[in-house]
């Protein structure tokens, strides 16, 4: 469901624009390395019609109820992460500015839920199940459904903590949480099944295509003449170490996840930013509301205004702190994983 | 494996394949040692049956497969990741599906966009342009979107596309799939017209009597036959041993070819 | 086959609002959809202003009223959603034709509603009145990267065609008696999915190939460049401006 205009408040949208900005250019970046240099707009640009098209395809449910891809999780395992990202950013684009789905104010939020969060889950999880499972096509498998289905209420929580920070609505966080949770789950099911099933009917045929399950794939030999040869190394774009590229998603992905809870607890304690609105005289309306003295007082101290502005510089601080963090955790975990991380060549199993 | 001759240009043959083998990624293997010289100014037909390796090798032609073994070369130049950029303008592809060729949002932007990005712009871009596409009757088409326009007249701006960038060899991949008759007579006279060389991939064998004085036939990942079309077509027993018919009540042998052939 | 314009919410015209220059147009947009999303909620007549000047817009590009009203479907999802508000929110209740509902949760369903609307007939009448190609260029000309506007025009250059390849899928499908009725036949689907990405995957590879056949090497040759004039900058400027003035008004009144 894509967020429209109005949902989340101007400053919040300000700031996951910014996030968005910040995850589409990483995205642009780390898409040139998957897909080569001059690859990049021609496949990427498929890929994104594709991912298009495929949320188009109806998944029947029961009782003429059906569902849908979101695809994050699949253009990740498929094209890699960063092409995924990418990907789902210009869907979502297109989506706002042609079909006025998904508001143009609220781009970033949509941006950076559906295609930040998910797919860096899902990657993030996916790269770290393959690791430590056997390196065989079912462990891939696995890895996908797990990817797939954890992606999709990783992003209902994201959605959660943005609303908990910049929602306009008074619904309780709580009960987001847990109506979004609770939906999600089970589209996230959905989405393993489907996620998983097309990731392994691309392997079948054209496993080379699979990102995610390159390095299962056998030498080729050749027969000319009767006999057999070595083929010439298959001409693939150099991919990234997986080392760094996983420490990378990994690193953003809690940067991410940080950014909602540091903001979330910033909202929840908001006095000292309330107090800054009250003596710039903008919570005039607010005290009427206070004089009601209804029991909802305190919501329509948390609502009106000042919430905006609260709540925006709540996540302004939120994502700077988690930039800082996210930074932190990135630099510490790539000089742990260093040394290891090109040592990946293990005997394989046959496929 | 030969080493290829030094580039002394004019004798070099436009296009020398030597024991060229390549396997799919997923382990089928397409061609298995293809030796085919395709001399300059000639136009040569490919012939084979679905599946027989003909459009893997053609992708090998500009680089964008990459020899399993063997070698090719174009007008001397060996096909490799060194001279990619140079290789690619040489050999012009016209690709089977048009709408994978064109690109871009207007006719004129896509037979623009091979000579600007090789640094032509301005009114010298315009003529380029102009002239390609006077080439093959589709000046009047400038400023409409591709898809607007019908199937033959895509793929003669395809062809357009391509040589506006002056290529060596131009290779076409079933440049008569899906035309109807009209379309097709109109491509044959423009392909007929041009004064390159031709390397044509088809199975509709009547396309290459009427445009191609040689043919080769690509059966099993190898070259089965080499020889003049009208005596290939002519081989029943030949064409019968690699799928290859000819449609009801046509005669290769009552029509003479309509090319005189070299240049 | 991708008959007819690449986006089918494109409506030919010739009004003063088609002639302005993409980027003027995205900018004009995103301000007022800004200004509307700062408005505050209390402020009901300012949405009917908002609502006012919208209409306004549409009647200059002469774009039918049924014609907006039908697009404006999109939202349908979030009406739903903001229905239930007023059921979910806690606080002061009151009835409403018999039903209890609580007060701030019809402030919020209003607020989404209003503001959602809102956003959504201005992008509508934005893609109504703009060609595509014109839309990307204009969001190339706001600063967009390169690389990211060339992926969106391949995306949008291909995007009918590979639906057109899934409908053809499907309709091979059903021409074998196949029928996707539950859950039971989601391997079929993902099948067709799968080799839905495999076509598209290689279809931009030849695509690519196209490409570098004719010597590209990572950037488009621009051919056209669009600019737009101060007086068509004061014209676009005139919906955001006066959006401005009436959230400043909501503001202060």
């Amino acid at each position: 469901m894509h967020v429209p205009d109005g949902f989340i408040n101007a400053p919040v949208s300000a700031a996951a624009g910014l996030v968005a900005a910040g995850a589409v250019a990483a995205g642009l970046r780390g898409a040139r390395r998957e897909l080569g240099e001059e690859r990049t707009a021609p496949l990427a640009g498929l890929v994104a019609a594709f991912v298009f098209a495929v949320q188009m395809l109806n998944f029947p449910v029961a009782g003429g109820t059906s569902g849908h891809l979101l695809g994050g999780a699949l253009a990740a395992i498929l094209v890699g992460p960063w092409t995924g990202m990418l990907c789902i950013a210009v869907v979502l684009l297109m989506q706002g500015v042609l079909f006025a789905d998904g508001g143009l104010t609220a781009l970033g939020v949509n941006v950076t839920v559906m295609g930040g969060v998910t797919v860096l889950v899902a990657y993030g999880l996916f790269r770290a199940l393959v690791k430590v499972l056997p390196r065989t096509r079912r462990s891939v498998t696995a890895a996908t459904f797990a990817a797939a289905f954890v992606s999709v209420p990783a992003s209902a929580a994201a959605f959660t903590l943005v609303h908990a920070v910049g929602g306009t609505t008074d619904v309780p966080v709580g009960k987001v949480l847990a109506a979004m949770l609770g939906v999600h789950l089970l589209i996230g099911l959905g989405e393993a099944v489907i996620t998983t099933a097309t990731v392994g009917a691309v392997l079948a045929v054209r496993p080379d295509l699979v990102y995610g399950a390159r390095g299962l794939s056998v030498p080729l030999k050749l027969r000319v003449g009767g006999e057999l040869v070595d083929a010439a190394p298959a001409p693939r774009p150099a991919p990234a170490s997986a080392g760094t590229r996983g420490v990378w998603a990994a690193g953003l992905a809690v940067s991410v996840l940080l950014a909602g809870f540091v903001s979330f607890y910033a909202s929840a304690s908001p006095d000292g930013l309330e107090r800054v609105a009250a003596d710039h005289g903008l919570d005039r309306e607010v005290r009427e509301h206070a004089a009601a003295d209804s029991p909802l007082a305190d919501y329509g101290v948390r609502d009106v205004q000042d919430a905006r502005l609260s709540g925006g510089l709540a996540g302004t601080i939120g994502v700077g702190a988690t930039l800082a963090l996210g930074t932190g955790v990135f630099w510490v975990t790539r000089r742990r994983r260093t040394p290891t991380a090109t040592g990946t060549a293990r005997p394989r199993e046959t496929v | 494996m030969t080493t290829p001759p030094p580039p002394s240009l004019s004798f070099l043959p436009s296009l020398e394949v030597r024991g060229l083998a390549y396997a799919y990624p997923d382990g089928h293997q397409a061609l298995f040692g293809v030796d085919l010289t395709v001399e300059r100014g000639e136009r040569v037909a490919l012939l084979g049956p679905n599946g027989a390796g003909k459009t893997t090798l053609v992708l090998h032609l500009n680089g964008i497969l990459t020899a399993g073994a063997g070698t090719v070369a174009v007008a001397g130049l060996p096909v490799g990741p060194a001279n990619l950029a140079e290789i690619r303008r040489r050999v012009g592809i016209v690709f089977q599906d048009p709408d994978d060729q064109l690109f871009m949002p207007t006719v004129r932007e896509d037979v623009a966009f091979g000579p600007a990005a090789a640094g032509l712009r301005g009114a010298e871009l315009d003529a380029v342009v102009r002239r390609a596409l006077e080439r093959v009757g589709m000046a009047a088409y400038a400023d409409r979107p591709p898809h607007h326009l019908s199937f033959g007249q895509r793929r003669r701006v395809a062809v357009a596309t391509v040589l506006a960038m002056e290529p060596e060899i131009l290779v076409l991949d079933e440049p008569s799939s899906n035309l109807d008759p009209a379309s097709r007579r109109e491509l044959a006279d423009v392909l007929r017209s041009l004064n390159v060389t031709v390397l044509m991939v088809t199975h509709d064998l009547p396309y290459a009597m009427e445009l191609c004085p040689r043919s080769v036939i690509l059966s099993e990942g190898v070259i089965a036959a080499d020889a003049p079309t009208g005596e290939l077509l002519a081989d029943e027993e030949l064409m019968r041993r690699h799928r290859l018919e000819l449609p009801f009540g046509f005669d290769p042998t009552a029509r003479p070819t309509r090319n005189p052939g070299g240049h | 086959m991708g008959a007819g314009h690449a986006h089918k919410l494109y409506r030919h015209g010739h009004s003063p609002v088609h002639a302005l220059p993409a980027h003027t147009k995205l900018v004009a947009v995103l301000g007022f959809v800004v200004a509307v999303v700062s408005t505050p909620r209390e402020a009901m007549w300012a949405f009917g202003a908002y609502a006012l000047l919208l209409a306004a817009v549409a009647l200059t590009a002469r774009i039918p009223a049924a014609y907006l009203l039908k697009r404006l479907t999109v939202e349908v999802p979030f009406v739903a959603f903001a229905f239930l508000m007023p059921f979910v929110v806690p606080g002061e209740t009151t009835d409403l034709l018999g039903v209890t509902v609580s007060v701030p949760g019809l402030w919020d369903a209003w607020n989404v509603l209003a503001k959602g609307t809102l956003g959504v007939g201005a992008s509508v009448l934005l893609a109504a009145t703009t060609e595509l190609r014109e839309l990307l260029l204009g969001l190339q000309r706001l600063g967009l990267p390169p690389t990211l506007v060339q992926i969106a025009s391949f995306m949008v250059r291909y995007g009918d065609v590979i639906t057109d390849e899934m409908r053809r899928m499907s309709v091979a499908r059903r021409s074998r008696g196949f029928e996707a009725r539950g859950v039971r036949h989601w391997g079929v689907l993902a099948k067709s999915a799968g080799a839905l990405f495999i076509r598209s995957y290689e279809r931009g590879e030849r695509v690519h190939l196209a490409m570098v056949s004719r010597g590209y090497t990572g950037t488009m040759p621009v051919i056209d460049e669009v600019t737009a004039t101060g007086a068509q900058w004061r014209r676009a400027a005139a919906l955001p401006l006066t959006a401005l003035a009436v959230c400043l008004l909501g503001w202060t009144l």
